[in-house]
């Protein structure tokens, strides 16, 4: 089986160590993935801000991309559901038949990396050790448009160590949709806010999610807050083993661009 | 004696004020939880629940699919059974029919079902400025009339008050339009229902008129069918001679048999009943029993605008339950008035600019004001896929801008980002233009983020509305594709694969 890592855009400039921790993670179930160097975004901060012929040459760049592989694996929901359900609508806007049929073959092909994890490889323990007290927060889109249901937490729940508490008001919204974060700052700050709160009120010291976007959006309220609670991508919880744990003093979080100097 | 949503500024406007009203906030994050929670409760019993919403949405989608024909056997029906059938094309048309009406009648009153249709197209201002006044007799709507206040929700127009300040109104207001409110009023649900109830029963006992809208309209025998919790839509549909019902086109089903799933989804959705308590059906006149003179306004308002567009017709399958509101993350903070119109929330969004168009701002606005969340169209009982919608309307909103002179700033930054996104080299660039940026900035920055990474600080430009209440990291040096290809996706970094 070819697979292919959807790294996203996000990821990729903001968050390569979410990147590297699916790589690691899917080396260690014997799955080796390519990295297509031509793949860019997946359209989705077009199409939800309504720009439909500007997202055209980022799906058809996609589409190329990705053509060929038997699977296309995303560390995001919210991106995996770009492909699998807005694709379409921006090939049909194009009104180019050719795009169509690419969309049509790789749209589902492209999965949510806990999907692949869980309903391809047939695994829920991947021997990940993670010592620490954790809240998961199901993100909109990997939740209601994915459908990806209780597998996050079925992955979760086999970590050796972690200890999982339940998040309140889990499935509400925590107010990052895209632009909608800067276009209506203040009612997004507002949900922010409240899921912070719910956050806080866990006593966990780390949230989890399958978004980096929606963390961002998240831990940037939580550390302004001086929260004292860090933001981790799942992926980064499940590539976590004894080895890595006792090398720092958390899992990976990224470089400090400060280090450098 | 009402507000008017007529001059509102743009929703992020009016929600920035409206998120700072700790009574509001307050009010409606009990009422929307109370509502949401029950509403979960009565739907979680039913087996079923998901063919009943496929079963909705059928028969909804059916009756627009052949709305011209249903319309006309409902017209027929109506005229057969007595009814005077009157056809608007717009708000001022079916308001001057109203009056009309009432006029016929050398009325200075009229008492009012509650009826979104007739507050849709300003009626009760319009009736005002013609001498006649309009007595609203759902409680939630005298509520709102007699605070001069804007209803905020579909169901419960004013559930942006608490019972405290439903005290204060009626204590001030009651006695100018009508019997008085009892001088040693407490703020207890029952005794201020009672104090409605009193106020409310002179009205019903002396009306000559009464308007209302409905809920669905049945074309096979022209009944209008009303659906309330109180009794006092019944006192309305019974009690007086002459009924005016002011009916939008999209609420026509072919036969009785199409209200089956439709009236057992609407009360479990919106007031999480498992009956709805007074369902009221009438087919124009009956001889010596309730109104002797019936007309039906049938009213476009946009209506075959909205229906013209093959994503956002689906709107139109809707049921006015407020589920959507009662549920979305958005509403419950800014409550209903941000929305500047009597539909507010999700359905709101979508449904105003698609009767009325993008053209002017504040309509425009509506469209963005969701996190997208989805949490509507999992609870919408005719499986409105209001996410969906939205994005359409997005995209209505921008093409209508697309001949601009001068492109919005917004603009500009999608088309540099989809150049860039059309081709790997020019993000790898921009990457490492952003990996230079994030040197800089993690050199300079006095923050880090819990876990050490290096914060990038408060920035300027649009990038503010992030920063002004949220730390945003730092870019890293390295991006994932420039650490793939330094390591060989981490096979030769001897880390395997590991940072």
């Amino acid at each position: 089986m070819r697979v292919a890592l959807q790294v996203t855009c996000v990821n990729d400039a903001m968050f390569p160590d979410t990147g590297k921790a699916v790589v690691r993670l899917l080396r260690r179930l014997g799955v080796e993935v390519d990295f297509p160097r031509a793949q860019t975004c997946c359209a989705q901060p077009m199409v939800n801000t309504g720009y439909l012929d500007e997202a055209v040459p980022v799906v058809r760049n996609f589409v190329d991309a990705f053509a060929g592989y038997d699977a296309i694996v995303t560390p995001s929901g919210s991106c995996a559901g770009s492909v699998r359900h807005q694709h379409a609508l921006v090939a049909e806007r194009s009104g180019d038949p050719a795009l169509a049929d690419a969309v049509a073959r790789t749209a589902p092909r492209t999965y949510e990396f806990t999907e692949l994890i869980v309903d391809v490889l047939g695994v829920t323990d991947v021997g990940a050790y993670f010592p620490h007290r954790v809240t998961y927060h199901p993100t909109c889109h990997s939740l209601r448009m994915l459908g990806v249901g209780d597998r996050p937490r079925r992955l979760l729940e086999e970590v050796r160590g972690i200890q999982l508490v339940d998040l309140p008001q889990a499935e509400e919204c925590c107010g990052f949709g895209g632009t909608f974060a800067l276009k209506n700052a203040d009612t997004s700050i507002a949900m922010g806010a409240d899921k912070a709160r719910h956050v806080r009120d866990t006593g966990a010291e780390v949230l989890v999610a399958g978004d980096n976007s929606c963390l961002m959006h998240i831990g940037g309220v939580l550390s302004r807050q001086r929260a004292g609670v860090r933001v981790m991508h799942l992926a980064e919880i499940l590539a976590s083993t004894d080895e890595t744990e006792g090398e720092s003093d958390g899992p990976v979080v990224g470089e400090r661009a400060g280090d450098i100097s | 004696m009402s507000g008017t949503f007529v001059g509102m500024p743009a929703f992020p406007s009016a929600a920035r004020e409206a998120l700072g009203d700790t009574q509001l906030r307050r009010n409606l994050a009990h009422a929307t939880r109370t509502i949401r929670d029950k509403r979960a409760q009565v739907v979680g019993e039913v087996e079923e629940w998901e063919e009943l919403r496929l079963a909705g949405a059928g028969v909804k989608e059916a009756a627009l699919r052949d709305l011209a024909t249903h319309l006309e056997t409902l017209e027929e029906s109506l005229t057969r059974a007595g009814a005077t059938v009157h056809w608007a094309r717009d708000a001022e048309e079916a308001c001057a029919i109203v009056a009309r009406v009432a006029k016929s009648h050398d009325v200075d009153e009229v008492v009012k079902v509650k009826s979104m249709a007739t507050l849709e197209i300003g009626l009760n201002d319009h009736l005002e400025r013609e001498g006649i006044a309009a007595w609203e007799t759902d409680l939630a709507e005298l509520i709102v009339q007699l605070g001069d206040d804007l209803p905020s929700h579909i169901l419960v127009p004013a559930i942006h008050r608490n019972r405290a300040e439903i005290r204060e109104i009626f204590r001030r207001r009651m006695a100018a339009v009508g019997r008085p409110a009892p001088d040693d009023l407490s703020d207890d649900p029952a005794a201020l229902a009672g104090a409605a109830r009193e106020h409310m029963r002179e009205k019903f006992l002396r009306a000559k008129v009464a308007v209302s809208g409905a809920n669905f309209a049945v074309a096979d025998t022209g009944t209008l069918v009303v659906v309330e919790s109180e009794g006092n839509g019944r006192m309305c549909l019974t009690l007086p001679d002459v009924l005016v019902s002011v009916v939008g086109i999209e609420k026509v089903v072919a036969t009785w048999s199409e209200l089956d799933p439709l009236l057992r989804l609407l009360p479990r959705s919106s007031t999480g009943e498992r009956m709805n308590p007074y369902t009221s059906t009438w087919s124009g006149v009956t001889p010596g029993d309730g109104p002797q003179e019936v007309h039906v306004v049938l009213l476009d308002n946009g209506r075959t605008r909205a229906l013209a567009d093959e994503v956002g017709r689906q709107a139109l399958r809707c049921i006015r339950c407020s589920a959507c509101l009662n549920v979305c993350p958005v509403y419950e903070r800014v409550g209903g008035h941000a929305y500047g119109s009597v539909y507010p929330g999700p359905i709101g969004a979508i449904l105003n600019p698609l009767l009325r168009g993008v053209e002017d701002e504040q309509t425009a606005s509506l469209p963005y004001a969701s996190s997208l969340c989805g949490a509507c169209f999992e609870v919408c009982p005719v499986r409105i896929d209001i996410p969906s919608v939205l994005v359409e309307q997005r995209a209505a909103v921008v093409d209508s801008h697309r001949s601009d002179r001068v492109p919005k700033a917004e603009a500009v930054a999608m088309r540099a980002a989809a150049w860039t996104f059309s081709d790997s080299r020019r993000l790898r660039l921009a990457e490492r233009a952003s990996g230079l940026a994030g040197r800089v900035l993690g050199r300079f920055s006095r923050t880090t983020l819990p876990g050490g990474r290096a914060a990038a600080g408060r920035l300027p430009g649009p990038a503010a509305g992030w920063t002004g209440a949220r730390d945003l990291p730092a870019p890293p040096e390295e991006s994932f594709r420039e650490w793939w290809d330094r390591t060989d996706g981490g096979r030769a970094d001897g880390e395997e694969g590991r940072s």
